[in-house]
């Protein structure tokens, strides 16, 4: 019965439209000069913090540190991370059992249907991204098999690594220089700051369904 | 958690009466007020490029123009690349097939819980009735569709579903639909709660449901627009997901999404880009730890092949439901969604809705437009709505019209006024009794019939004693 539905619309579509089509040119973007490592960098602090969400711009070798200072103010007790990822493994291998303050380590390595009750006790996650978009101030987020979607999603803190090296100025050149129509992951995220509503009487919250917080690590 | 959705009770649509009764009510008037005036400042502020906004708005147009004229090529093409990549694909024709189409996945998984996201085809599918019906409990998660849905509502705007409620009301929902909830009229409170209460339903999920803002055909991805996060719980969470989506929703390719999303978001919320943006090319991947070990994607037609053959009409279907029409639109400002009596209110109800529905029950939809081009002036991609507003008007008095009701106006009477109106327009010596008579008569026109229903808010016209003609000829001007 659904292929005969199918026929139907599909018929009535060829009809409508024709053999004969004049396509309109889409119009190309514009060009806008490109933009600096630094105006790169600064837009998207500027953009992402509007958002609410907390970038620190850190030293390539001193992320780490960085990231147990912020956790430690924080007083979270649990983080997820994705063993296989380079920053997973970063964070594994400087974590030591019971330093001060700092959340218990819990890795993301099982189906999350024999792991969903932990996963949601869990109140931090920390991911890798994919680069990030300047123009708009948005996080490209690229899940696969070592990084579930989950880790960026369920815990009430996300923490994400970006690399300076990888912001692009606009989502047209990410979409373009990233190969993207090549091959598009089972799910692509853009990301621009904590979860947030307005849909009582247009009061911006933070923290309706999503993370309360998002703090960037920007690698520089 | 108790919903009504499944009690209401259908009354004859009657556009007038709801007009009246939008109007006299003072806080939904002012609920109105303060949110469309602050929606509207905070898209002008984004878009406050002239230039750079009309060149993005050209290409937005020119995409969607193009996605249309290949929709049957397109579809296919979505079809096929979503086949590949393990999305299951269904065609429905009509709403009541689209949810026998949910209901069948839902049966083939023994759920009986969904957790959906926000999307207004499914809102055209009357689904939560119609599962509710069934046995089955579907859950709104935007926190605006949760709110209408706890007080058994529909959505009054397309983007923020429950603009025509204030916080005490809502409070007030929360307080008496939701067992041990304190009243509250802190807005962070009230999210929280939201946030509690949804959290575990997310949790128990067992199929989640989401509309689709736009489908690529190029890549078969999925793209979701939201700030909250219930979206991606909706399509992340459950194991199993089901898309909605109009047929006109298709693009070309993966570069046609930033311009349409930068229009969509500014348009909508005044935003950059909206808190979330999801793109979604497959079910869970073998080796993958997480999402939806399924996800389907229906694609309704419900009348838009319909609309689809008439170049003109054909615009309509360009509409990206970014809903800024309606904030700017001077009656909906002051009437809100729920007067319109369907489910797409305001500029875009007014000229989708009578093709969707049929001019025979919705005639009087178009006629509630002022005209005032607002709305043209800020669609993203630039639909001459007033201008298709015009022609749906005229399709009600044209018994040879195209769209499905027309001529449902035309009335004996008034076209033989309107025929004698051309006659005596059309020689002179008529003309001059004409004239002659309006002066002397007209100040007699009743004051019942439809001119009293003309003359109810306006000035009755007054005609003048003398024609233009004869008082330039007694000042001995030539007319010739
Ligand atoms: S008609 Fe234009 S302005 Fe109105 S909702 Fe659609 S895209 Fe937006």
């Amino acid at each position: 019965m659904n292929d005969t539905a199918r026929e139907r619309i599909l018929g009535r579509l060829r009809k409508a439209v024709g053999q004969e089509r004049t396509l309109p040119a889409v119009p190309p973007p514009p060009e806008t000069p490109p933009l600096s490592r630094d105006d790169k960098i600064e837009r998207l602090n500027t953009l992402m913090t509007a958002m609410r969400s907390e970038v620190h711009l850190v030293p390539r070798d001193a992320w780490v540190e960085k990231l147990k200072a912020i956790l430690q103010e924080k007083g979270l007790t649990q983080m997820i991370y994705a063993p296989g990822t380079p920053i997973g493994d970063a964070v594994a291998a400087a974590w030591s059992e019971g330093e001060g303050g700092l959340p218990a380590l819990r890795p993301y390595e099982q189906a999350v249907e024999s792991f969903k009750e932990e996963l949601f006790a869990i109140d931090a996650g920390i991911t890798g991204t994919a680069g990030a978009v300047a123009e708009t101030g948005a996080l490209i987020l690229w899940p696969d098999e070592t990084e579930p979607r989950l880790i960026s999603l369920v815990p009430a803190v996300h923490i994400a690594v970006l690399d300076a090296d990888r912001i692009y100025d606009t989502l047209d050149e990410a979409v373009e220089k990233g190969g993207w129509a090549e091959g598009m992951p089972t799910n692509a995220l853009l990301v621009s700051g904590p979860s947030k509503t307005a849909d009582i009487e247009l009061v911006l919250a933070f923290g309706v369904h999503g993370p309360k917080a998002l703090v960037v690590l920007v690698l520089t | 958690m108790e919903t009504k959705d499944t009690k209401r009770v259908e009354k004859p649509f009657d556009f007038k009466a709801n007009v009246i009764k939008a109007l006299g009510n003072r806080q939904l008037r002012s609920n109105l007020k303060f949110a469309m005036g602050s929606m509207t400042a905070k898209r002008k502020a984004l878009f406050s490029d002239t230039a750079a906004f009309e060149a993005l708005r050209a290409r937005g147009n020119a995409i969607r123009r193009r996605a249309l004229l290949q929709l049957p090529e397109l579809l296919e093409q979505l079809e096929r690349k979503c086949t590949e990549n393990g999305i299951t694909v269904h065609w429905a024709e009509t709403t009541d097939a689209a949810n026998e189409i949910v209901l069948g996945i839902l049966r083939d998984h023994g759920a009986t819980r969904v957790v959906k996201g926000k999307s207004m085809v499914s809102e055209e599918m009357h689904l939560n009735r119609f599962l509710g019906d069934h046995g089955i409990e579907s859950l709104e998660t935007d926190l605006g569709e949760f709110i209408i849905q706890l007080d058994g509502e529909t959505p009054s705007h397309i983007i923020v579903p429950a603009i025509h409620k204030n916080k005490q009301e809502i409070a007030r929902t929360f307080h008496e639909k939701l067992p041990d909830t304190p009243y509250t009229e802190v807005v962070e409170e009230l999210n929280a709660i939201a946030r509690k209460t949804l959290r575990k339903k997310f949790y128990e999920g067992e199929v989640g449901l989401s509309g689709v803002n736009m489908a690529v055909a190029e890549t078969g991805t999925l793209c979701l627009v939201e700030n909250e996060g219930n979206g991606r719980m909706c399509t992340t969470v459950p194991p199993v997901h089901i898309a909605v989506m109009g047929i006109e929703k298709v693009v070309e390719k993966l570069s046609d999404v930033p311009p349409l999303l930068r229009l969509l978001t500014g348009s909508a919320t005044g935003q950059l880009v909206t808190t979330y943006v999801n793109m979604i090319t497959s079910p869970r991947k073998p080796g993958e730890k997480d999402g939806p070990r399924e996800v389907h994607l229906i694609l309704l037609d419900n009348g838009r092949s319909t609309i689809l053959p008439d170049e003109k009409l054909r615009q309509t279907l360009q509409c990206i439901r970014c809903g800024t029409c309606l904030n700017h639109c001077p009656v909906y400002t002051r009437i809100g969604g729920h007067a319109y009596g369907f489910v797409y209110p305001g500029p875009i109800g007014k000229i989708l809705t009578p093709q969707m529905e049929g001019l025979d029950r919705t005639s009087a939809i178009p006629t509630a437009s002022t005209l005032c081009n607002a709305c043209e002036e800020v669609c993203p991609v630039q639909i001459p709505i007033p201008d298709l507003i015009r022609r749906l008007r005229n399709e009600s008095y044209d018994p040879d019209g195209s769209v499905c009701g027309h001529g449902v106006k035309r009335n004996l009477a008034e076209t033989a006024v309107w025929k004698a109106w051309a006659l005596v327009n059309r020689h002179r010596a008529l003309n001059a009794v004409g004239t002659r008579m309006a002066g002397i008569f007209g100040p007699m026109l009743p004051r019942i019939g439809p001119l009293a229903e003309w003359t109810r808010s306006r000035n009755r016209p007054e005609f003048a004693r003398k024609s233009l003609h004869d008082m330039a000829r007694e000042e001995g001007i030539s007319d010739e």
